[in-house]
C-alpha cells in the first residue's frame, strides 16, 4: 500500500487522534496524540491489509523552543508481509513526559524505549523493565535534552570521581626513578 | 667451531663484557633485567574503539608485532603493558583502571590515539578528557587512529624508555 493511503486509513480509523500528516521524499509521517498510541499501534499491527509486524526504530526528539509540545516519540514501522512503511510521531509535553509503552505490541521496543528514557527522560508506562541503558544507573539528567550542558553537569559523576580518587591514592605505590 | 684462546675480557657493548672461552657474559643487573623486559613486552588484549582495529592489524602478520617479542595476553595478570586503544568513556573508566590495577609490576601504559590522549573530538559529558587523568601513561601516540607504523614507533619508544630504567628490580629502592 502507498504510504499516503496508509496515512488516510489511520485518519479514517482514528480521526480525533491524528494531528497532521506530512510527506518528505516519499516518506510519510503521521503525527498523533499520545493518549491512544498503543491502540493505534495494535491496530496497525493486526489489521490484515497493513500488518506492521516490524518496529524498525523507536526514538525520541527534543523540539525545545520550536514546538509547543516539547518532545516527540517517533515510531518507524515496516511490514514484512506487504513491504510498506509508515512513520508515527507521538507528541509528548514537557509537563508530563510520559507515554504508554508499545512493548505489548512489539517486544523489541523494550530496549529502544529504555534508550529513549535514558536520553530524554520520557517515561514509558507499562514498560516491563524501565532502567537506563547507556548511561550509568546513578547518572543525573538526560543527556540528549537540548538544555543539557554539553560538557556535562557541574558535579562530576560519582563513579568517575571514585576512579580519580583511587588513582590519586595509589600514586604513592607507583615506581619512581 | 671457533675456539677463542684470548684471555682478556672483550667489551662487546658499553657495560657488557664477554669472558672468552668461558661462555660467560658480565653485565650489570640493570642491563640484563631491562633487556629481558623490553624484549618481551606482553600487552593485554584490550581495545575500546576503532584504535583497537589498528592495534589488531599491528598484531597480525603484515606488521607482525611478534618480531618485537610482543604477544597479546588474554589476562592482565600475565601482561606487562596495557594499550589504551580508543575513547575512554566515564562509564568505562573504572574498568580500565581495574584492569591496570590487576597487572603485576613492572607495568606500562601506552595511550593510543587522540581520544585516549586528550579526549579527541569528544568534548562531551560522557568522555574522559585524556586517560592520563587516572592512569600513569608512559607513551602517547597521537593519530585518529594512528597507523600501525605509529603504534610500532610507540613500542620502540617504550623499549627505549625501559632500556634507561635504573634499579627497577630492587626491593630496597
Amino acid at each position: 500500500m502507498e504510504p499516503l493511503e496508509i496515512a488516510e486509513r489511520i485518519k479514517e480509523r482514528f480521526p480525533e487522534e491524528v494531528v497532521a500528516v506530512s510527506e518528505f521524499r516519499g516518506q510519510v509521517s503521521v503525527t498523533i496524540r499520545k493518549g491512544r498510541v498503543v491502540e493505534i499501534c495494535r491496530w496497525l499491527h493486526d489489521e490484515p491489509e497493513l500488518r506492521f509486524d516490524f518496529l524498525k526504530d523507536l526514538c525520541g526528539v527534543d523540539y525545545l523552543g520550536k514546538k509547543p509540545l516539547r518532545f516527540e516519540v517517533v515510531y518507524t514501522l515496516y511490514s514484512m508481509r506487504h513491504r510498506h512503511m509508515i512513520r508515527l510521531k507521538a507528541e509528548v509535553g514537557e509537563d508530563d513526559p510520559s507515554i504508554d509503552s508499545v512493548v505489548p505490541v512489539w517486544i523489541g521496543a523494550g530496549w529502544h524505549e529504555r534508550e529513549c528514557y535514558d536520553m530524554y527522560g520520557i517515561a514509558f508506562n507499562g514498560h516491563p523493565d524501565l532502567r537506563r541503558i547507556l548511561m550509568p544507573e546513578d547518572w543525573e539528567g538526560h543527556p540528549l535534552r537540548k538544555d543539557y550542558p554539553e560538557k556535562g553537569p557541574e558535579r562530576e559523576w560519582q563513579g568517575f570521581r571514585e576512579v580519580l580518587d583511587k588513582a590519586e591514592k595509589l600514586k604513592e605505590f607507583s615506581w619512581k626513578e | 667451531m671457533i675456539i677463542d684462546t684470548a684471555t682478556a675480557m672483550v667489551e662487546v657493548e658499553e657495560g657488557v663484557k664477554v669472558v672468552p672461552g668461558a661462555n660467560t657474559i658480565i653485565a650489570t643487573m640493570d642491563k640484563v633485567i631491562n633487556w629481558a623486559r623490553y624484549s618481551s613486552l606482553w600487552p593485554v588484549t584490550f581495545g575500546l574503539a576503532c584504535c583497537a582495529i589498528e592495534m589488531m592489524t599491528t598484531g597480525s602478520s603484515h606488521y607482525d608485532m611478534d618480531r618485537l617479542g610482543m604477544i597479546f595476553r588474554g589476562s592482565p595478570r600475565q601482561a606487562d603493558l596495557i594499550i589504551v586503544a580508543g575513547t575512554v568513556s566515564k562509564k568505562m573508566a573504572p574498568v580500565v583502571r581495574r584492569i591496570y590495577d590487576e597487572m603485576p609490576e613492572p607495568r606500562y601504559v601506552i595511550s593510543m590515539g587522540s581520544c585516549a590522549c586528550t579526549g579527541g573530538i569528544f568534548r562531551s559529558y560522557s568522555t574522559v578528557q585524556g586517560c592520563d587523568s587516572f592512569l600513569p601513561v608512559d607513551v602517547y601516540i597521537p593519530g585518529c587512529p594512528p597507523r600501525p607504523e605509529a603504534l610500532m614507533y610507540g613500542f620502540v619508544k617504550l623499549q627505549e624508555k625501559i632500556r634507561k630504567e635504573h634499579f627497577r628490580w630492587s626491593r630496597w629502592r
